[in-house]
């Protein structure tokens, strides 16, 4: 069990470095924006990451509620912590891209709304969790909680869209006219792959560590 | 036809408590009344800015007062036990849900009788012959909020800072709610003719059903085992 760890975390280990060569290096400086854009390799995978760490949360949830097994309830709260720092990520790199390209740091649009709110979501999703004393309810309220707030994303993303939108279209699978060059492409899809990879490496880890402070916990108040 | 009783029960026990103080309802009237006049400050007197912004200025103060009574409403039923004799009642749980939901519904319906009217005039906005219209908007804008609200509020009552909590967990999930209905009150009170109104009130039913459902669903495993 534990080879298994160390190999996966030097795996993203190496991962994230080919990632940093890929992006700094080998991709081509974009004509338009320039070496600004290159934030866009970190900035994409991140906002992946994230969503696939919230759609966890909220299976996870789901299944929480469905079984009541602690596991599913670890992996949940595991998977929105380290969500949340991805998404964080994402609400850092975007402002530092959308200066230059579009005069301003911040803009109401879509896509930037909603991981604004989808940030604001789950950090009331990770307070709830600090403001419920019994355990066994908390686990409940949050998973409730979680699954609402996933619930929400789309429906947050598509008023928002109606409402007004200004980020740059899909450029993968997009419409016409869109589209990446190759060696860009590539280096996306290295990222994409590296930072799934970290993603798995940080939630397993923080799943074992959450385990075992619980654990500690429940010694400690059967001590007593 | 045996749920409708049992929910009608619990509606009223809700409102004999509350007319036995009225505790909720002025709170939330005199709050949201307190909101419109703040914002009112913000502005030049006369200004068109005012009249723009009068439908959001509006939902912000249904959203706060709301939020009061939300809170309070779900937080005296863990005064006491009241909850624990609620649970014991032999009838399905989810039919506490239902009749909360209702309880909160009219609560706010009350609180905005008065703002509303006060605000139209206040802030000199026209509605002309849409009277019936806005009213509709406000039902379906107040039925998801409070859908949403009673399954959040019955979470932060059972947390540590049962005020702090709830606007933290609500606000950001109802923000699609609050967006469409502010949106159709616009186009209502700006006199749209371009059918706007009718766009985002459709956006407001299916998100009314889709949390409504969903918070229907959920609300069993909110409450104490």
């Amino acid at each position: 069990m534990k080879k298994s760890y160390v190999l996966l975390s030097i795996l993203s280990y190496v991962a994230i470095l080919a990632s940093l060569y890929m992006a700094l290096i080998y991709a081509p400086t974009e004509k338009s924006m320039g070496a600004v854009q290159r934030i866009f390799y970190f900035h994409v995978p991140s906002a992946w990451v994230s969503f696939i760490a919230f759609g966890v949360v909220a299976v996870a949830s789901f299944l929480f509620l469905r079984s009541g097994a602690a596991k599913w309830d670890l992996l949940a709260r595991s998977a929105a912590e380290v969500g949340m720092l991805f998404l964080t990520l994402v609400l850092l790199t975007g402002p530092l891209w959308a200066k230059p390209v579009w005069g301003v740091y911040w803009t109401w649009d879509a896509r930037l709304t909603t991981s604004f709110i989808l940030w604001l979501i789950y950090m009331a999703y990770l307070m709830l969790r600090s403001y419920v004393v019994d355990r066994e309810r908390g686990a409940r309220f949050a998973a409730v909680f979680g699954i609402i707030g996933f619930l929400d994303v789309p429906i947050v993303y598509m008023s928002i869209r109606w409402w007004r939108t200004l980020h740059p279209s899909a450029v993968i699978a997009g419409s016409d006219g869109s589209g990446l060059e190759s060696s860009m492409l590539q280096t996306l899809l290295v990222c994409v792959v590296a930072f799934t990879l970290l993603f798995i490496t940080l939630l397993i880890y923080l799943y074992q560590s959450t385990m075992l402070s619980d654990e500690i916990e429940q010694l400690k108040t059967t001590d007593s | 036809m045996k749920s409708l009783g049992h929910i009608l029960a619990i509606i009223q026990k809700d409102l004999l408590t509350e007319l036995r103080n009225k505790e909720i309802i002025m709170s939330m009237l005199v709050f949201s009344l307190i909101v419109v006049a703040v914002f009112n400050f913000t502005f030049d007197p006369g200004s068109e800015q005012m009249q723009k912004t009068a439908p959001a200025i509006l939902w912000v103060a249904i959203l706060f007062a709301g939020n009061l009574g939300l809170s309070r409403s779900l937080s005296r039923e863990y005064e006491n036990g009241r909850m624990q004799g609620l649970l014991l009642c032999p009838m399905d749980r989810s039919l506490i849900f239902v009749a909360k939901v209702i309880g909160n519904i009219f609560y706010m319906g009350i609180m905005q009788m008065v703002t509303v009217p006060v605000m139209i005039v206040l802030f000199g906005v026209t509605i002309g012959s849409f009277a019936g219209l806005l009213v509709l908007i406000l039902f379906l804008g107040t039925l998801g909020f409070a859908a949403v609200g009673t399954l959040f509020s019955t979470i932060s009552a059972n947390t540590k800072s049962r005020e702090i909590m709830l606007p933290i967990l609500m606000f950001p999930v109802v923000v699609p709610i609050i967006l469409a209905a502010t949106k159709s009150t616009a186009g209502l009170m700006n006199g749209d003719p371009a059918g706007h109104i009718w766009a985002w009130m459709k956006i407001l039913i299916a998100f009314d059903i889709i949390f409504t459902v969903a918070c229907y669903l959920l609300y069993e495993h909110v409450l104490e085992e």
